[in-house]
């Protein structure tokens, strides 16, 4: 992938995730994680390459909120269907849906302006599983988190994953967040960015909180570092 | 923590009391200047404030003429107004389409800022008859700037994510003007309403100077007391266009908060 101006943000990239597998890609920063997901989407077109999606639905969420400050967290919730003119009843029945699934009851007339930054980010989670995507797409979604926040968020990104057996691609800069989350982890060079290694994480769903500690967790997580660290040509 | 009565108290104290000394000062100054500066001959010039509300205020037929005069101005201001905000808004979209048409137009737009619209208000007069539409004409052509520039600006301002979302969702021009654009616009059109209201004022009045014919608008009247030397008069006439500037100006004030304050930080309470 060339941008118009010359910068040469992915080299050359082969990925392939299959439903119910959770992969990850870490990755220093700058190195084309998020254009990888923007082509992902559709959202870029790539200058050379093809995409491949089977199945309709992609949920994508970005590193903000991007949430319509206008519109309460229920109208927030109406949106994808909304722009992909669903019937009126039928984007209502989602969004009240999505309002169980990350237990944001209660909040459902809210401003976005008058929630914490996690909640915000768990609307954004929300909305992208109000159309029940086949293909789940997160862009350093807990980025901008603190730490408690950030650990909770990731255990209901688990929990949803082992209900919809989603494909899942989530970009992160953690590696920890990685070995949590995913069952494979890959790891990307400096920019332009390629695959220089991908490590298998054999931790069965589901997954509990306390795997984080647990010394086996660190050695994968170790692994991981050290294909980061690894010097590159 | 305080008594909450005793709190609201405290706020009307500090709230109204500084204005309040303000205007008596200015008083107490205008009393000094009408009696101590000027003698008895010259006191036309600054006629003391008893005198203009004796004569402005208070006389009936005086009064009569100069609140017609407001309302037909306000008439002119207020159509103007009106549509240059829906003009300039359609401008703003317009250009907010693509870069080309903005570069294409963006130029002509401060052109209209900065030509001379009163040089050019006797040939609108000669162009479309000196009655109301021209009066109009002139608010529209003075109005019309501030609504496109800061329409644009807002329409240009919108958050790359929302745009992103709004795209991956397969929304068109139109969906993504009506559901996202727009309403990102507001605060900053608002603030560009609110100029708007305060020009065209300025606009009617101006316009009132060269158009004779039909209702006089108070800037006739405000010509009129001048070449009559009718002090008392102009000044109450000179007070109630400012009234009607800053009223305007206050009504697209409070319509803007209302239409945003549930969600935009501006409309968000200031101590
Ligand atoms: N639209 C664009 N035009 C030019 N360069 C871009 C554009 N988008 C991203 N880049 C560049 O491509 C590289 C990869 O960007 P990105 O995918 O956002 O990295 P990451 O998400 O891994 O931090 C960066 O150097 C960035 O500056
Ligand atoms: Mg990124």
């Amino acid at each position: 992938m060339t941008f118009p101006d010359g910068t040469d943000a992915i080299a050359e990239l082969d990925l392939a995730v299959t439903a119910g597998e959770f992969v990850a890609v870490v990755g220093p920063s700058g190195c084309g994680k998020s254009t990888l997901l923007r082509i992902a989407s559709g959202l870029t077109t790539p200058t050379s390459g093809t995409v491949e999606i089977r199945g309709t639905q992609v949920g994508y969420v970005f590193q903000d909120a991007t949430l319509l400050p206008w519109r309460t967290v229920l109208g927030n919730f109406e949106v994808p269907a909304e722009l992909r003119t669903a019937p009126k009843a039928q984007r209502r029945a989602q969004a009240q849906q999505a309002i169980e699934l990350v237990g944001l009851r209660g909040f459902e007339q809210h401003h976005p302006r008058r929630l914490s930054g996690g909640m915000r980010m768990r609307v954004s989670l929300a909305r992208a599983l109000t159309l029940d995507p086949e293909l789940f797409l997160f862009d350093e979604p807990f980025g901008a988190l603190d730490e408690i926040t950030r650990e909770r968020l990731q255990d209901e990104v688990l929990q949803l994953f082992e209900r919809k057996r989603f494909a899942g691609l989530f970009v992160t800069h953690s590696v920890f967040e990685a070995a949590f989350l995913a069952s494979r982890v890959v790891v990307m060079s400096t920019r332009p960015g390629r695959i220089v290694g991908e490590v298998e994480v054999p931790f069965a769903y589901p997954r509990p909180p306390s795997l984080r500690f647990e010394p086996h967790f660190a050695e994968v997580a170790g692994s991981i570092s050290a294909l980061l660290r690894r010097p590159q040509r | 923590m305080t008594h909450p009565d005793l709190r609201r108290s405290r706020v009307a104290i500090t709230r109204v009391v500084p204005p309040m000394l303000v205007a008596l000062a200015f008083i107490a100054a205008w009393l000094l200047v009408s009696y101590e500066v000027l003698s008895a001959r010259q006191r036309f010039l600054l006629p003391p404030p008893q005198r203009v509300l004796q004569v402005g205020f208070l006389d009936r037929h005086n009064l009569t003429e100069i609140l017609r005069g407001l309302w037909s101005t306000t008439e002119v201001a207020v159509a103007g107004l009106c549509i240059a905000i829906v003009f300039g808004m359609l401008f703003a979209i317009l250009m907010a389409q693509a870069r080309w048409v903005e570069r294409s137009f963006y130029p002509y737009a401060v052109v209209l800022q900065t030509i001379p619209i009163i040089a050019l208000v006797p040939l609108i007069g000669f162009w479309f008859k000196f009655d109301f539409r021209s009066r109009v004409l002139v608010c529209v052509l003075i109005s019309l700037f501030p609504v496109v520039t800061n329409t644009l600006f807002g329409l240009q301002s919108v958050d790359r994510g929302l745009l992103d979302l709004f795209r991956l969702h397969g929304a068109g021009r139109l969906a993504a003007l009506r559901k996202l654009q727009l309403p990102a616009a507001l605060p900053a059109a608002f603030a560009g309403f609110r100029i708007a209201a305060g020009l065209s004022v300025i606009g009617a009045i101006v316009g009132d100077f060269f158009f004779r014919q039909g209702q006089p608008g108070i800037g006739r009247l405000i010509d009129v007391y001048r070449s009559q030397l009718a002090s008392e008069r102009l000044f109450t006439a000179i007070f109630f266009s400012s009234l009607l500037g800053v009223v305007l100006f206050w009504v697209v004030g409070f319509i803007g908060h209302r239409a945003v304050r549930s969600w935009h930080e501006s409309a968000e309470d200031r101590r």
